[in-house]
């Protein structure tokens, strides 16, 4: 870029601007008396990102919420439809940025079952897929119950959270050599074997962590304050989760054993032993945001235990060898006989889908479709949150462990 | 009951000029005025209950094929079973009946459909633009799609 359009104005502010390009759905002229139209976001801390929710207020009654969404929409289909498969991976990464390992484990594991080499792959591959995702779990889940702690009013235990969210950030970055986003798992194998002592560290990490979650449940999960503002609210039913598609530890919450690593068992989720926490009302309704934000945590506690017994297994029955090299089985050429398919599978929101359209002919798919678990689980809010007060409002969303990344795509 | 093969052969018997079997097992063809009422009885009936909506993808095949098509992917908790369904419409008026009265996911995936493809969904009780804004020209996931040039002033080609 040359100096001259440097110094050039790009964008001059007009106001009328703003209504033309994400218009309010609600209009004044049909306010009632004592009503107004109130606008949260989309620079707002507590929407957890770039979104905007318009709010018809009466008093401090919410009667409507209309999300606006799209704000930091980067295009990831139509980058898809112009990239070999494997090139998507870090776009994958993209979507979700706090949980890169079981997106690209999905997308991965989606491409592998079209091209049919989704059984060949070497145990010690699936057992270090399953680790590196279980890890990304954890941290995920930690900042879903940090963030909302921190919008519920409690400073402390997101500190703490972010502090130990650090080791396992820093787990990967050994690992993969990134922190965030990884381009770790590779379609038919990995980037990289695990880093000699890196069983060792994990188990380190798994033992410092398990008094410190213990700790964050009797500070956080079972304070009176947190009890108060999150039981019985945003009450989310069973039927209207299922017809709404809402999936992850929002429907578990509502009283339905559904996990996808359960449910389909793939990778080698069956052979590992775990089990799946549903909410059951123990502070107040079946459903409600306390009930979500306890799954998360029981679910935290699950996927420790996973850990372990990779890490077991990692260090006995497929342990380290010299000649092993995970990127053995990496195709060449990736280029799926014609087909359509959909793989899903689950990240710590939900369910994560990937549907491909490949015609045979190319090595970039004719049309690959993102479907996030933030975006289904977000359009549940307005049901949700009709006639509730402005502060359960924002306690609503933030139990919907919304990260914009992925509800834009 | 609950069998995918038996599924398909009863809703294409219930149906027959509008759904016929897709050329791959779980895919079944529906005609676009008819996808409502498949779904409800696919929904409602005892013995296929697929009770959720799992993905909805616009799709456009080109200007050469002439066609766009809209696919569901639809699953059932109790019988774990998948049923992908497609609808194939002309590629000069894209319309097809909402589901979204029967699943309320539908929603704002068919908001999205609408938005990249300018497929339009007819019954949806608000089809607005989701991702993109609501003065933006275009649908860009249209195969022969042309970004504008300028958008407020702000080049688009970066």
């Amino acid at each position: 870029m040359n100096t001259k359009t440097l110094n050039k104005v790009q964008y001059r502010f007009e106001e009328e601007n703003l209504l033309k390009s994400e218009p309010n759905a609600l209009r004044v002229e049909d306010l009632k008396e004592e009503e107004m139209i109130i606008n949260l976001g989309p620079q707002h801390p507590s929407t957890h990102g770039v979104l905007r929710l318009e709010v018809l207020l009466e008093g401090e009654i919410v009667k409507e919420v209309v999300p606006h969404i799209g704000y930091l929409h980067r295009c990831f289909e139509k980058h898809a439809e112009n990239l070999p498969y494997n090139q998507i991976i870090p776009f994958v990464d993209r979507c979700d940025y706090v949980t890169a390992m079981n997106n690209e484990h999905i997308y991965a594991m989606g491409v592998e079952r079209m091209l049919g080499i989704a059984d060949q792959l070497p145990k010690r591959v699936e057992y270090i897929r399953v680790l590196v995702a279980e890890l990304n779990r954890i941290a995920s889940h930690m900042i879903a119950i940090g963030t909302y702690g921190m919008d519920i009013g409690s400073f402390t235990p997101f500190f703490w959270i972010m502090r130990d969210r650090e080791h396992i950030l820093r787990l990967l970055e050994w690992a993969s050599g990134a922190r965030l986003l990884y381009n770790y798992i590779w379609i038919g194998g990995l980037y990289y074997d695990l880093p000699i002592g890196f069983e060792e560290r994990c188990r380190e990490f798994v033992n410092y962590f398990k008094p410190k979650l213990k700790e964050l449940e009797v500070v956080l999960i079972e304070n009176k304050i947190f009890v108060e503002r999150t039981a019985n609210v945003g009450v989310l039913p069973l039927d209207l989760a299922i017809n709404c598609g809402v999936t992850g530890p929002m429907l578990r919450a509502s009283g339905l054993r559904f996990d996808l690593r359960k449910v389909d068992g793939y990778s080698v989720y069956p052979e590992l032993e775990f089990s799946v926490p549903i909410g059951e009302g123990k502070m107040g309704t079946v459903g409600d945001c306390w009930d979500r934000t306890w799954v998360r945590l029981e679910e935290i506690y699950q996927s420790l235990h996973i850990v372990e017994q990779c890490i077991d297994r990692l260090l006995k029955d497929h342990k380290r060898t010299r000649d092993f090299d995970p990127q053995a089985m990496v195709p060449k050429k990736i280029r799926p006989p014609k087909q359509d398919f959909y793989v899903r599978g689950e990240m710590p929101k939900g369910e994560l889908g990937f549907f491909f359209r490949a015609d045979g002919r190319n090595d970039i798919p004719f049309r690959c479709k993102c479907r996030s678990a933030s975006f289904v689980n977000l359009s549940v809010l307005p049901e949700i949150a009709r006639g509730v007060l402005v502060a359960d409002l924002i306690a609503i969303l933030g139990s919907i462990d919304i990260v914009l990344g992925e509800v834009d795509r | 009951m609950a069998d995918l093969s038996n599924i398909v052969s009863k809703v294409s018997s219930v149906w027959s000029e509008h759904v016929k079997p897709g050329d791959a097992p779980g895919v079944v063809m529906v005609d676009a005025s008819h996808i409502r009422e498949v779904c409800e009885f696919l929904q409602r009936d005892p013995d296929c209950y697929f009770d959720m909506l799992s993905c909805l993808t616009g799709l456009d095949n080109g200007p050469e094929a002439g066609t766009m098509e809209v696919i569901y992917n639809l699953y059932s908790i109790p019988f774990h079973l998948h049923l992908m369904l497609r609808v194939i419409v002309r590629r000069d008026n894209p319309e097809v009946p909402s589901v979204t009265s029967v699943y309320r996911t539908a929603n704002w995936h068919e908001r999205e459909a609408y938005d990249l493809f300018g497929i339009r969904f007819t019954g949806h009780p608000d089809l607005r633009r989701i991702l993109l804004p609501a003065d933006w020209e275009g649908y860009p996931l249209r195969k022969d799609y042309r970004h504008q040039e300028y958008y407020r002033g702000v080049k688009v080609e970066y």
